[in-house]
C-alpha cells in the first residue's frame, strides 16, 4: 500500500473563490442599498409633516401661508384605484379562466397569452395617451379630464399583471379536482364557481392585491386622464387628485413646505404598497400551508 | 341512471339536458372568450390610435423624426434624434450598472445563501419593485442629485482623459444619474427572473464539478453560468424594455434637454420623458401633439419588439412547457405571483 | 465477517447469458492481483462512518475496508444507505444542505474527515461517476473531459495528450476522435457514462466510486461499463454502488450488502451470493425482499 499526499489547491484558486463569492455577498448588500436609503429618506423627511391636519385638509395651492394636507390625493388615490381595480380584477381572472378552463392550447389562446405578456411592458405613459385620445379628446362622458377616464387608464395597467398571476394561479388547481367534479355530472359553470375559484382564492387575492399596489402608485396614466384637481371630489366624472400626482407636482414647487409636503405623501403611498405588498405575500404563505 | 320502477326501458331522455340548462355553461364559455380577446382588440386599437395622432408628425418630418437632432418647440421643430439617443443611452447606462449586480445577487440567493434565508432575502430584492416610479424620482432629485455632484466632479476630473465619460462639467441632472436610477428600477425584475432562470440549472452537472475538485466559484462558473446565460440575457432584455418605457422617474432626474450628451454627467432627454414634460403645453399646438403621440408611438413599437425577443429567449431557457393544467401526482410548485409586474 | 482474500479466481455464478464475460473474468485475473501492480495501489477504509440528514441517522457506524486495485460492490435495498456511504467517502455527502458525517475514512494513511482537509483536494484524489451521465451540456467532449484538468491550469499542449489518453482508457477515442469538438450531450447514454468516466480519470485521481453507473443505461452499454471497470481496476480503487446483483457478481472481487444503514455483511462476491453467513443477505440475495 502506498501513502496518499494530497495534492495542493493552488493559493491562486482558494482567494479567487473566496473573492468572488465576497464579491456575491456585497452585490447583494449594494442592491439593498437604495431600499434602505429611500425608506431611511421617506422617513427622515416624510415623517415630520404628518399631522392632523396633514390628512384632513386638502392642498390648496396658494403661494403663501399653510400649503394644504393630502386628503384629496389620498382619498381620489383610494377611489380611483378601487374603480380601476373593480374593472381590472374580474376582466383579468375572466381572461383567465378563459384560457385554462376552455382556451388551453388553441392558437387563439396561445395568441391572447402571448399578448398579455406582451402588455404587461407597455409604457405606462402609453395607456395614458391612449386613454386620452379615445375618451378625453372625444369628450365621451362629457368633457375633457374625468377621474372614471383615469381609473380606465389604470385598469388597461393592472389588467394584464391580474391576468397573468390569475392563469398561473388557476393552473395550479389540479387537473383531477375538475375532473372529478365533472364526473359527478356538474356542468362546467359550476366546477368553475365551486371547485375551481375557491382552491384558486388565496393565490387570486394575492396576484389582484399586487396589481392593486402597482395601480397605487402609477403617475404617468394619470396625467392626461385625471389631470389632478386639488380639491376633495368624490365625483367619478370630476377631476381628481391622486397621490402620485401630488407628489409629482409637489416635487417642483419652490416652496420649502410643498416638497416636505411631497415627501409625506410619498411616505403615506410606499406605507399603504408596502401593506398591501406584506398582505399578498401572507395570503400566498397561507395557500401553501 | 334512475331505477324507478316507472321509467320505460331504453328511456334515456334523464340524459339530455335542457337549452336551459345548458345556458350558464355557453354564457360562461362565450362571456370568458370575450373577455380574452379583449387583449388583442385593445392592443390593435392602441396601435391604431397612436398611429392615428402622429402621422401628422410623420408627414411633415419624415423620416428625419427619427435621425435628426433638432428639437425646437417655439420654431415647432420636432426632430427627435436627441431624444432617442437619450433614451439608448441611459438604458444602456442602466444594463451595464443594473445587469451586473442584478445576477450577481440572484447568484447570491441561489447558490450561497443558507435554504431558509432564500425566500426572505429574494422577497427584500423584490422590494425594490413596490416603489413606485415618482418616488424614486423625488428621492433622486433631492437626495441622489445634491449626495452625488461632487462625487461626479471628481470622477469627471480625474477621469478626464477617457473622452466622453471624462472632462465634462457636472451639472444637477444628468442622464447618469437617469441611468442609475433606471438600474435601480430594473433589478428586481432582473434578479427574480434571473433567479428562476438559475434554478433550472441541473443540480447533476453541479455535483460533477464539485466531484472534480472545483471550488464553489470554480463550480458556477463551470456549471451554472454557461448553462444559465440564454435565460439570464432574456432576463437582461426584459430589464431593456422596462428601462426603454420609464417616465416619470427619468422626466425628474435627467435634465430635460433635448440635447445630444456630450459627457456622461451631461443632461440629456428620452422619448417618455418628453411626453410627460411637454404634454401640457403641446395641447393646443397640433403639430407639437403629433410629435408626442409618434414619440409614443415609437416607444410603443420598441418595447413590444424587445419584449416580445425577451419573453420567447426567457421561455426557452427556462424550459417553460406550454402552460398546462397540474395534476396532484405533480410536485406542485408553489404559485410565485407575479412580480415581474413591468 | 470475513475479510476478502484476493481477487475472484473463480468464475462467477453463470447468471448471465453472455459467455464472453464469463472468458474475461476467469482468464486474466491471475495477471491481475494486487501485488503484480505496477504502482502501489491505494486503499481506503471506512472507520466507524455516522451519517445525517439533518436529524435523520442515516448511516450508523460503518466500518468498510475497500482494497487497494480492487472492484468491491455495495450492494442493499433502496434506502439502505449505500449511496450515502460512497458519498461520504469523496465528502459529497456534507453539500446537501443539513447533511453532515462523523467518522473516519483513510486514504491510505490520510484521515480525509481531519479537521483543516482541503476537501477539493480530496475530490481530486477520490473521484465519482454518477448514475445519469451528466457531461457539461454547454461544453464540447473535448472541454468535457479536460474540465477537470483546466482546474489545475495544465497547459493546452499538454491537454490534448492527456484528454487523448483519456478517451483512449475509456474506449471512447476512436468513436469520437473525428468530433471532439462537438456537444458532449450528443453522444448516445453508453458513451455520456464513458464520456463521464473519462473526465473523471484525467485528473488521475487514486480512488474512482460510481454510484450506479450503468443503471440508466441499455444492456450492451452496461456491459462495456463493466468491461471498462475491469480495466480500470488495474490503476484505481473502485467502489461501485450497485442495485444488480449479477453486475455485482460479474465484477466485483468482494461485496457489502447494507441494510437500513447498517453493514450486515462484507465477504468475496461469491460467497455472498452462493453461501451468505447472515440470514438477511441470503434473504436480500435471493429477491425475497428489496
Amino acid at each position: 500500500m502506498s501513502t496518499t499526499q494530497l495534492p495542493e489547491t493552488s493559493r491562486r484558486r482558494v482567494v479567487t473563490d473566496k473573492i468572488m463569492r465576497g464579491s456575491l455577498v456585497a452585490a447583494f448588500v449594494v442592491a439593498l442599498i437604495p431600499l434602505v436609503l429611500v425608506i431611511y429618506y421617506l422617513i427622515y423627511k416624510g415623517l415630520g409633516t404628518w399631522s392632523k391636519n396633514f390628512f384632513t385638509t386638502d392642498p390648496n395651492g396658494s403661494f403663501f401661508g399653510y400649503p394644504g394636507g393630502i386628503r384629496s390625493a389620498l382619498l381620489g388615490s383610494i377611489e380611483m384605484v378601487l374603480l380601476a381595480s373593480l374593472i381590472s380584477i374580474p376582466l383579468g381572472i375572466g381572461s383567465a379562466l378563459y384560457l385554462v378552463e376552455y382556451g388551453k392550447q388553441s392558437w387563439f389562446a396561445n395568441f391572447v397569452r402571448y399578448l398579455t405578456d406582451v402588455q404587461t411592458g407597455v409604457p405606462s405613459i402609453v395607456f395614458g395617451l391612449f386613454v386620452y385620445i379615445v375618451l378625453v379628446v372625444a369628450k365621451v362622458g362629457g368633457d375633457g379630464f374625468a377621474a372614471w377616464k383615469g381609473s380606465i387608464a389604470l385598469a388597461l395597467l393592472m389588467l394584464p399583471i391580474v391576468a397573468r398571476s390569475a392563469e398561473v394561479v388557476l393552473l395550479l388547481v389540479p387537473g383531477d379536482l375538475r375532473e372529478a367534479a365533472l364526473a359527478l355530472g356538474a356542468p362546467r359553470w359550476r366546477v368553475v364557481k365551486s371547485v375551481v375559484l375557491p382552491t384558486a382564492r388565496s393565490g387570486l387575492v394575492t396576484g389582484s392585491l399586487l396589481a392593486v399596489a402597482r395601480g397605487m402608485g402609477e403617475t404617468a396614466p394619470l396625467l392626461f386622464t385625471t389631470a389632478g384637481a386639488l380639491a376633495l371630489t368624490f365625483s367619478l366624472s370630476a377631476q381628481m387628485n391622486a397621490m402620485p400626482l401630488q407628489i409629482y407636482t409637489d416635487i417642483l414647487s419652490p416652496r420649502a413646505e410643498i416638497v416636505d409636503r411631497a415627501w409625506g405623501t410619498a411616505l403615506v403611498l410606499v406605507t399603504l404598497i408596502l401593506i398591501l405588498n406584506l398582505i399578498a405575500r401572507a395570503a400566498s404563505r397561507r395557500s401553501k400551508a | 341512471m334512475a331505477a324507478s320502477a316507472t321509467t320505460v326501458a331504453g328511456d334515456r331522455s334523464t340524459l339530455e339536458s335542457s337549452a336551459a340548462g345548458r345556458l350558464p355553461d355557453k354564457f360562461l364559455k362565450w362571456g370568458l372568450f370575450a373577455i380574452a380577446g379583449l387583449t388583442l382588440v385593445l392592443l390593435v386599437y392602441f396601435f391604431v390610435v397612436l398611429f392615428g395622432q402622429s402621422t401628422d408628425a410623420f408627414s411633415t418630418f419624415g423620416l428625419k423624426f427619427i435621425f435628426v437632432n433638432n428639437w425646437d418647440v417655439p420654431k415647432n421643430i420636432y426632430e427627435a434624434l436627441a431624444l432617442v439617443v437619450g433614451t439608448l443611452i441611459t438604458s444602456v447606462i442602466a444594463l451595464v450598472m443594473g445587469v451586473p449586480i442584478a445576477v450577481a445577487t440572484a447568484l447570491f440567493i441561489t447558490e450561497l445563501c443558507p435554504q431558509r434565508l432564500r425566500t426572505p432575502f429574494g422577497g427584500l430584492v423584490d422590494l425594490l419593485a413596490a416603489v413606485p416610479s415618482v418616488v424614486y424620482g423625488l428621492w433622486g432629485v433631492f437626495v441622489l442629485i445634491p449626495h452625488l455632484l461632487p462625487a461626479e466632479k471628481w470622477f469627471a476630473s480625474t477621469f478626464s482623459f477617457i473622452p466622453w465619460i471624462g472632462g465634462g462639467t457636472p451639472t444637477g441632472p444628468n442622464i447618469f444619474i437617469a441611468g442609475l436610477i433606471l438600474a435601480i428600477m430594473i433589478l428586481p425584475i432582473v434578479s427574480a427572473i434571473s433567479r428562476e432562470v438559475l434554478a433550472t440549472v441541473p443540480p447533476s452537472n453541479k455535483e460533477a464539478a464539485l466531484a472534480l475538485g472545483a471550488t464553489r466559484w470554480e463550480m458556477i462558473r463551470m456549471a451554472v453560468l454557461p448553462y444559465a446565460r440564454p435565460g439570464i440575457t432574456g432576463a437582461a432584455m426584459l430589464g431593456l424594455g422596462r428601462a426603454l418605457g420609464e417616465t416619470i422617474a427619468v422626466v425628474l432626474v435627467v435634465g430635460n434637454a433635448p440635447n445630444i450628451p456630450n459627457h456622461l454627467f451631461a443632461q440629456g432627454y428620452t422619448l417618455a420623458a418628453v411626453i410627460a414634460n411637454e404634454f401640457g403645453e403641446a395641447a393646443n399646438t397640433p403639430i407639437h401633439s403629433s410629435a408626442l403621440f409618434a414619440c409614443g408611438l415609437v416607444l410603443f413599437v420598441v418595447t413590444l419588439i424587445v419584449n416580445y425577443f425577451a419573453r420567447r429567449v426567457v421561455a426557452k431557457a427556462t424550459g417553460k412547457p406550454r402552460r398546462r393544467l397540474a395534476r396532484r401526482s405533480d410536485n406542485a410548485e408553489p404559485a410565485t405571483p407575479a412580480v415581474e409586474s413591468a | 465477517m470475513t475479510t476478502p482474500e484476493g481477487p475472484n479466481t473463480q468464475t462467477p455464478p453463470a447468471t448471465t447469458s453472455v459467455q464472453q464475460v464469463e472468458q474475461r473474468l476467469a482468464v486474466p485475473s491471475a495477471a491481475t492481483s494486487p501485488a503484480a501492480s505496477p504502482q502501489g495501489g491505494h486503499a481506503v477504509n471506512v472507520k466507524e462512518l455516522n451519517a445525517y440528514y439533518g436529524s435523520q441517522h442515516s448511516i450508523k457506524n460503518v466500518t468498510i475496508e475497500f482494497p487497494a486495485n480492487q472492484v468491491t460492490a455495495l450492494i442493499g435495498p433502496s434506502g439502505s444507505g449505500k449511496s450515502t456511504v460512497v458519498r461520504c467517502i469523496n465528502r459529497m455527502h456534507e453539500e446537501i444542505p443539513g447533511a453532515r458525517a462523523e467518522g473516519c475514512v483513510m486514504l491510505d494513511e490520510l484521515d480525509i474527515y481531519a479537521p483543516n482537509v482541503d476537501v477539493t483536494a480530496v475530490r481530486r484524489l477520490i473521484g465519482m461517476v454518477f448514475q445519469k451521465p451528466n457531461p457539461f451540456p454547454t461544453m464540447s467532449i473535448f472541454d468535457n473531459v479536460a474540465a477537470g484538468l483546466r482546474l489545475t491550469g495544465t497547459k493546452s499542449d499538454d491537454l490534448k495528450e492527456l484528454v487523448h489518453r483519456s478517451l483512449q482508457s475509456v474506449g471512447l477515442w476512436d468513436e469520437v476522435k473525428d468530433r471532439l469538438n462537438e456537444p458532449g450531450i450528443g453522444l448516445s447514454g453508453g458513451q455520456q457514462q464513458r464520456l463521464c468516466i473519462a473526465r473523471t480519470v484525467a485528473i488521475e485521481p487514486e480512488v474512482i466510486l460510481m454510484d450506479e453507473p450503468a443503471s440508466a443505461l441499455d444492456p450492451i452499454s452496461t456491459l462495456k461499463i463493466e468491461e471498462l471497470v475491469d480495466e480500470l481496476k488495474e490503476r484505481y480503487t473502485i467502489v461501485i454502488v450497485t442495485h444488480n446483483m449479477q453486475q455485482a457478481a460479474r465484477v466485483a472481487s468482494s461485496t457489502v450488502f447494507m441494510l437500513d444503514g447498517e453493514v450486515v455483511e462484507h465477504d468475496e462476491t461469491n460467497k455472498i451470493f452462493t453461501n451468505p453467513s447472515d440470514e438477511r443477505t441470503e434473504r436480500y440475495v435471493t429477491g425475497k425482499f428489496g
